[in-house]
């Protein structure tokens, strides 16, 4: 079996993140919700948002899937928690193009979300990845 | 039955994938074709292509011949009494909607019940739950036993006077369950009911026969019996076909269209509007032909043999969760598991990285995964191209999976 490739998929940050998910649970009342599924393979989630001052002031994520998908939901809400609207829709464009192998803005820092660059090669888990993601852009385009 | 001879008649098993010799135990959900399933399509498509019951030409005669040829073989196949009772349809999912949708409508009415079963695939949920929803009538479900099997007491507490259909399927895909079809069948007539059996899991490892099931209507597909995806077919009792109008309307199933009005052609073409899939039927006719060579009992034996193989080595791993019944005799060549704290997608993809291609997902069964209380599963299936080395590949890629994922937890 090739381990080397696998490590290129299953970083250190991302089993952190899945072990240990940032921001899990829901939020309290004056938020948005939004519910969103994988319908291929079942993988669910329910993004609670907070937008004050056009910023998402708070975020939080609850879940059901596997290891890329939940890493990447966790790693997106810590990305977006306290950024402006705009900011977090231009990040969500440039994980998608990341996520698609395709060439992307060097000069915006996503962090952690970087250790996901390695998805791009295993083209069948790229909708495991960008599951929150979505749910969140279409959160935010309401 | 030697699979590994069985294994050289498909040309894709001979190939790597990510570097390692493929073991395909995704069956259940497409199996391989031999070559000569494809050479069959090949053949018509370079030395015969033409459109069926038309031309007088000679390629059309010929055609036309490979075509009905075909439907007289999925007849014996199914041991089926006329051809009158054999409708070439898209699919399972087709052949399933037809009779929800032609014979439902005519004859479900508000309060009517529709018994099914918690382990469906969503192809024999959906078009009841819009027949019911359409009807205003009552969609009923017959639990499950502990271990995954129905008990023919839930089926006679489910099934009542009020039903007039009950759909099952035959074999699990999920489960890899036998169900007693034949049985629900009686129970189902003794209540005046209809009985519809989902062959889709069922007709390419087990021998059919529709007649002693005493079914009413019988669904199945090409693809999962080594013949071409876009091709299947209902069967049905020709006293109900005669009296069920068609969904769908156009070329090829008229007798005669006037301005207004039109009248239909007889069995079985009354049902298969515009031109139908003749590759797929003549690759269908050629997939029955390869597996009645070899023989269904062979094929069934050597699959319960490799269930309990599989059943056998995978208990023996620790972590593991496997669903459905532990009698091997009860399940067919299909086995569900979930390993502990790895997510179904992330074995999926470290056994792929090994060459081993297994199914992590729902499975098209949300209903019974919400049975199972998971949210997904992984899935190995065999057919008669699997061999028990499959099989200890398999479970050394999932001693593999488990060991990686606890080294970078």
């Amino acid at each position: 079996m090739s381990f080397d490739n696998l490590d290129t998929l299953y970083r250190q940050v991302i089993m952190d993140h899945y072990k240990k998910p940032r921001n899990k649970g829901m939020l309290e009342d004056g938020s948005m919700t939004i519910d969103m599924n994988n319908p291929t393979c079942g993988d669910r989630i329910r993004l609670t948002m907070k937008i004050e001052d056009g910023k998402v002031s708070d975020v939080k994520f609850d879940g059901d899937g596997c290891s890329i998908s939940m890493s990447s939901a966790s790693m997106m809400t810590q990305a977006i928690k306290g950024k402006d609207v705009d900011t977090a829709l231009a990040m969500s464009e440039t994980f998608s193009l990341m996520i698609q192998g395709k060439e992307y803005d060097n000069e915006m820092d996503l962090g952690d979300i970087e250790a996901l660059q390695g998805v791009s090669k295993f083209p069948a888990r790229i909708k495991c990845a960008t599951l929150a993601w979505k749910a969140m852009e279409k959160g935010l385009k309401e | 039955m030697n699979p590994y001879e069985i294994r050289k008649l498909f040309p894709i098993l001979d190939q790597e994938v990510n570097g390692q010799p493929l073991v395909y135990l995704d069956s259940a959900a497409t199996s391989q074709k031999p070559a000569a399933v494809i050479e069959a399509i090949e053949q018509y498509y370079r030395g015969y292509n033409s459109n069926v019951h038309r031309g007088v030409h000679t390629l059309g005669t010929k055609a036309t011949d490979a075509y009905e040829g075909a439907r007289e073989k999925v007849r014996k196949f199914i041991n089926a009494s006329s051809t009158e009772e054999i409708i070439f349809t898209r699919g399972t999912t087709t052949s399933l909607n037809t009779v929800a949708r032609s014979y439902g409508g005519a004859n479900v009415k508000e309060g009517d019940e529709i018994v099914i079963s918690y382990m469906e695939h969503h192809s024999n949920i959906i078009p009841w739950q819009q027949l019911a929803k359409e009807k205003g009538a009552v969609l009923k479900y017959i639990p499950l036993q502990e271990d995954g099997t129905i008990s023919l007491d839930d089926v006679r507490a489910t099934i009542t006077d009020a039903t007039k259909i009950v759909s099952i399927m035959q074999v699990s895909n999920v489960l890899g369950v036998i169900n007693p079809v034949k049985e629900i069948a009686k129970i189902a007539h003794e209540h005046n009911a209809v009985m519809v059996v989902d062959g889709a899991q069922s007709t390419p490892h087990l021998k059919v026969d529709v007649r002693d099931l005493d079914c009413d209507f019988f669904a199945f597909s090409g693809h999962k019996m080594v013949g071409p995806t876009g091709i299947g077919v209902l069967y049905g009792k020709k006293e109900l076909l005669e009296k069920m109008e068609p969904i769908e309307f156009g070329g090829e199933m008229i007798d005669f269209v006037g301005l207004y009005e039109s009248t239909w052609k007889e069995l079985p073409w009354k049902f298969e509007g515009g031109t139908p899939i003749i590759a797929g039927a003549i690759g269908m006719g050629a997939a029955i032909d390869f597996l009645e060579e070899i023989g269904l009992d062979h094929i069934e034996r050597h699959e319960h043999k490799l269930a309990a193989y599989a059943m056998e080595k995978m208990s023996a791993i620790e972590g593991l969760t496997i669903y459905g019944p532990k009698d091997s005799e009860k399940r067919a060549g299909v086995v569900t598991f979930n390993m502990n704290d790895v997510h179904p997608h992330d074995v999926a993809t470290v056994l792929d990285a090994d060459g081993i291609a297994v199914r992590a997902g729902h499975h098209c069964a949300q209903p019974l995964m919400k049975w199972l209380d998971v949210s997904s599963t992984a899935r190995a299936s065999f057919y008669l191209y699997n061999t028990e080395e499959d099989i200890d590949k398999l479970v050394s890629g999932l001693v593999k999976t488990k060991e990686y994922f606890s080294n970078v937890f």
